[in-house]
């Protein structure tokens, strides 16, 4: 990346870079495996990300920036090599019933309610490897956005800005991505019996139903 | 977004995302905390939303391999640098 301000860099630059980057490490992976749903790819997603940011990192004018600028570099870097519906101004073409999926309706049940607190309950037999699947099941587009802003917390514009698509995008994709994220949480555990069986998890004895 | 009159559960659960994402603005984000405080059905709305968010954020981390650390160390090694001024 070609700048006329840049200047080269030095080893001082080298260091910090070095050191930023270590430090990064665990969150650039997580979020890269997420994406790519697959280790080996997720490795190497980080190691390209990690080199594309060495070539531009001259023009990077704020460091104190740098977190999201990795993680901007590594979202565009996933997107342009493993996103296959790419096609720039693609419709949303989602069934729009997900959006307002409540897992908590959902498990938040009268009949359940008489046992104590069933959707803490819900979300204390939850699984890593259970909310791992419900994100993999997601599609690109939506994972993408659920994974930026719920695992590695990017602020709308943060992500607006990564994806190239307005805030109202990435509102209406999260509020999907979320939606079928809970739906695919519920049909988990109810295939699973997770809750076949409401459990004490000790707490509050009254019904909270009141509106 | 910039009305923040929150009157009733609807309005609250409409802004309940962008509240949990700290996307809202100071007055609106303190009107919906005020609504949550005020209203059992919402507070545990929000409090199941506010675990599952945290239990995917938790995902976000993983034990980097041994071998991608050594890819990652040599591959910056690699790196070109001037000498310091
Ligand atoms: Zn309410």
């Amino acid at each position: 990346m070609a700048d006329v301000a840049t200047r080269p860099l030095s080893r001082t630059d080298h260091t910090w870079f070095a050191g930023q980057v270590e430090t990064l490490l665990p969150a650039l992976y997580g979020t890269a495996v997420r994406l790519c749903r697959d280790r080996t790819d997720g490795e190497d997603l980080v190691a390209e990300t990690i080199a594309k940011a060495w070539e531009a990192f001259p023009a990077l004018r704020n460091r104190d920036t740098f977190r999201g600028w990795m993680f901007r570099i590594l979202t565009n870097t996933f997107l342009s090599q493993y996103r296959a519906d790419r096609a720039r101004g693609e419709v949303e073409s989602f069934d729009a019933s997900d959006d307002g999926f409540s897992l908590f309706e959902r498990v938040h049940q009268p009949i359940l309610l008489w046992w104590g607190n069933p959707e803490q309950d819900f979300l204390n037999g939850l699984l890593r490897d259970d909310l791992i699947r419900a994100i993999d099941e997601l599609p690109d587009r939506l994972r993408t956005v659920v994974v930026l802003v719920d695992v590695q917390a990017l602020s709308y514009r943060e992500v607006s800005t990564a994806l190239k698509i307005p805030v109202g995008t990435v509102r209406s994709r999260l509020a999907r991505g979320r939606g079928l994220l809970q739906k695919a949480l519920w049909e988990n555990a109810r295939d699973a019996g997770l809750r076949a069986g409401p459990q004490r998890s000790g707490g509050e004895d009254q019904p909270d139903d009141q509106r | 977004m910039t009305s923040a009159e929150i009157n009733t559960c609807e309005d609250a659960l409409r802004l309940l995302a962008a509240h949990l994402d700290r996307e809202l603005n100071d007055h609106t984000h303190a009107e919906v905390q005020r609504h949550l405080d005020a209203c059992r059905s919402c507070y545990s709305r929000a409090e199941f939303e506010r675990r599952l968010k945290a239990s995917i954020a938790a995902l976000g981390h993983e034990p980097v391999p041994p071998e991608l650390s050594g890819r990652v160390e040599s591959l910056i090694r690699q790196f070109t640098v001037t000498a310091d001024e």
